[in-house]
């Protein structure tokens, strides 16, 4: 194609070329990447070097001389045998539940797969109907887990007789009277009162039939394994975003009793090792309640988590909030919004996507962090694998060492997940607003 | 997709839509406004025009409270400005504001930016508030790019996008915070155009800016500024044939030339 000549004839926009073919092969890859001058070229034969005299061992270790089968520990004391996969086989249900009575591990089973269901359903960006996949996980699922877990009604009788009184009726009568309330207002489209009654409803009918059940109560010092660990790691994740939210808004309120608070809370909190916030959630929590309120002891510890994480999330927040220009506040104000729709709807959703990394290095380090709640007594999946290779059946340096590998491939697998999820918010989140 | 049917524009009710009597302001020592006195009648385009710091940007910042006056009464459409949230808010939604840098929400479409304010301030319905978006982006003649967002823009549609998202609140005054000197030369003129609809339609306007062509041809008065004062306020013929003082002759001469 010819470029017009512009002296001559007026200005037409030419017709746009395609670009220009990829020159690379895989050759071309390399020499570009891996031998594109000779400190490069050294690196890399380097690193082949090392990789060939550490990876045979390790796959052989890990796979081919691993004993898949045994009834115990004995072919793995053999010398040269690899990996004991055989004893995470037989530890597995130990490893996954604790002490959690065997034949009620469908309860933990029916919380653990509907929690990562709806997780899986929360996070999935293409999924529809996020907002009932919130509500059942932040409102229906608490209250089911709890009561599936610890076979305790999660009804509190807040409104209902005392023990004593036949609860199954009055919640009945309960919960009848309200649905006589909450109907009409529903017909008349107020959705949202309607809503919180029709929920009031859901409660005392559960309330009412809760013991029909049959639950037997299980307590908490029989938990145990990788579902006290996600347990924990949930718990701290689910509360430490909307806490350290809140700290963060604290800290840069115009009240100067509320940012004088959340600096105290967040400076002291952040100021102390996470094993001292447990010790003190373990023992102080339980001086400042009446006896009959003191939290459990699995309690405890949550609580110490999530205040942990909640004030490192806080400062993530704020750096987020901080890199908000201050014309997108003007703005916001300008056309009429209050203090508190400014932040829900134009600093807040800026300030969380510009932190993204932030936040899911905080959950990662979480995620890590739940294995010190074995300080404070509790049964963690890593407390869990030390504790079994104590088993003389199981005894011997190959079978320890394999359970701390599975433990951590445990703890990699669920971190390097979260990290790519990051990464493909980040992304997500980039394409659209950028150019 | 509602039709605005029932939809229209609101205007200022008394017969002076903003006054300022004896205005002061101090940022720490420095003062910044000394004395402003201004009257805007229901209707009038004002154009503030002066140095770089002499304070212009202060001054219309006041009339919707993005900063506290310190001394003096600014009254806008009947209601005083005074430390109190809730008249904060009512000044706020009488009066739109469109500033140098657009200041869009990078995070909501072009549509959810004109959208936001209806839809959580003035509590419309979605369909009706996404009707009345469509309506102001037509009229700045951008309602294709309705799904886009602010940073898929040029600047001069951005600033567009900016001067909708303040109609949408059917304000009864509009302010304008030099809205063309971030543009490209061949930009600025579309947002001058929109402008100058905005000001046959009757709107009640203050704008500043350096822009001497839209401002004779415009502004019902021509405001000057110099450290924080008003040297002299006159009609354009006036302003630019026979300006009153000579600080104004030596700035008309730098921006004229
Ligand atoms: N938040 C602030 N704190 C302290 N001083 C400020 C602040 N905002 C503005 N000033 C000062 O007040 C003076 C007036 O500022 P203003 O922005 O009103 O000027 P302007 O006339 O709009 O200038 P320009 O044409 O450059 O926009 C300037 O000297 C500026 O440095
Ligand atoms: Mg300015």
């Amino acid at each position: 194609m010819s470029v017009p000549d512009r002296t001559t004839s007026p200005f037409e926009p030419s017709a746009d070329l395609p670009p220009p073919p990829m020159m690379r092969g895989t050759w071309g890859w390399m020499r570009e990447n891996l031998f594109s001058s000779l400190p490069s070229a050294f690196l890399t034969v380097g690193c082949l070097f090392l990789l060939a005299w550490f990876l045979p061992g390790l796959i052989r270790y890990l796979f081919i001389d691993a004993i898949w089968s045994a009834a115990d520990g004995e072919p793995c004391r053999a010398p040269g045998a690899g990996a004991c996969w055989a004893y995470v086989n037989a530890k597995l249900t130990f490893f996954t539940y604790g002490a959690y009575p065997r034949d009620q591990l469908w309860r933990v089973n029916t919380v653990m797969a509907s929690g990562g269901i709806l997780a899986v359903w929360l996070l999935w960006p293409a999924a529809k109907g996020k907002g009932l996949a919130a509500l059942l996980f932040f409102a229906v699922f608490p209250i089911v887990a709890f009561g599936l877990l610890t076979g305790r009604t999660p009804f509190p009788s807040l409104l209902l007789p005392s023990p004593g009184s036949n609860i199954e009726w009055w919640a009945f009568r309960a919960a009848i009277g309200v649905a006589a309330v909450a109907l009409p207002l529903l017909a008349l489209q107020r959705f949202w009162l309607g809503g919180v009654l029709l929920f009031l409803v859901a409660w005392f009918m559960a309330a009412a039939h809760w013991r029909l059940l049959g639950l037997t109560r299980i307590d908490t010092d029989l938990w145990g394994g990788i579902f006290v660990s996600l347990l924990v790691a949930s718990v701290g994740i689910v509360f430490s975003l909307p806490c350290g939210i809140l700290l963060a808004l604290g800290r840069r309120s115009r009240l100067p009793i509320i940012r004088f608070l959340s600096i105290v809370l967040i400076e002291i909190v952040r100021g102390v090792p996470l094993i001292t916030v447990l010790f003190m959630a373990n023992t102080m929590l339980p001086l400042f309640v009446p006896d009959a309120w003191s939290p459990d002891r699995l309690l405890r510890p949550l609580i110490g988590v999530a205040l942990f994480s909640s004030v490192y999330m806080a400062e993530v927040v704020r750096g987020g909030l901080e890199a908000v220009p201050r014309g997108q506040y003007e703005a916001a104000m300008a056309v009429g919004l209050n203090w508190r729709r400014m932040m829900m709807l134009v600093a807040l959703p800026q300030a969380l996507t510009a932190v993204i990394p932030g936040i899911v290095n905080s959950f990662i380090a979480l995620f890590k962090d739940t294995t010190l709640v074995a300080i404070v007594g509790i049964f963690d999946f890593l407390r869990a694998v030390d504790t079994q290779r104590l088993d003389p059946a199981w005894a011997g340096p190959s079978i320890s060492a394999t359970g701390y590998i599975f433990a951590a491939a445990f703890y990699f697998v669920f971190c390097f997940a979260m990290s790519r999820y990051s990464q493909m918010m980040e992304r997500r989140h980039a394409a659209g607003r950028k150019r | 997709m509602a039709t605005a049917t029932n939809f229209r524009p609101r205007q200022v009710t008394n017969a002076n839509a903003i006054e300022m009597i004896g205005v002061h302001k101090w940022f720490d020592k420095f003062h910044v406004l000394k004395d402003i006195n201004l009257t805007v009648r229901a209707g009038e385009k004002i154009v503030i025009c002066g140095p770089s710091g002499s304070g212009k940007s202060t001054l219309i910042r006041c009339i919707n409270r993005l900063e506290a006056h310190q001394r003096g009464r600014i009254i806008v459409d009947g209601t005083e400005l005074v430390e109190d949230l809730k008249r904060i808010d009512a000044v706020r939604r009488d009066v739109g504001m469109v500033f140098q840098q657009f200041n869009l929400f990078p995070h909501l479409t072009v549509l959810e930016n004109c959208t936001l304010a209806p839809v959580w301030v003035n509590r419309l319905p979605k369909a009706e508030a996404d009707a009345i978006a469509m309506h102001y982006l037509t009229r700045v003649r951008i309602p294709e790019q309705a799904g886009k967002y602010p940073l898929q823009l040029s600047g001069g549609q951005q600033q567009r996008v900016a001067i909708a998202r303040a109609l949408c609140m059917s304000p009864k005054i509009m302010l304008f915070d030099e809205p063309t000197s971030a543009l490209d030369p061949e930009m600025v003129k579309e947002v001058l155009d929109t402008m100058m609809q905005l000001a046959k339609d009757g709107m009640t306007m203050i704008c500043v800016t350096h822009e001497m062509n839209f401002a004779r041809e415009v502004a019902d008065k021509i405001v000057f500024m110099d450290r924080g004062e008003i040297v002299e306020a006159n009609t354009p013929e006036r302003f630019f044939s026979n300006p009153v003082q000579e600080r104004t002759r030596l700035f008309l001469a730098q921006v004229l030339r």
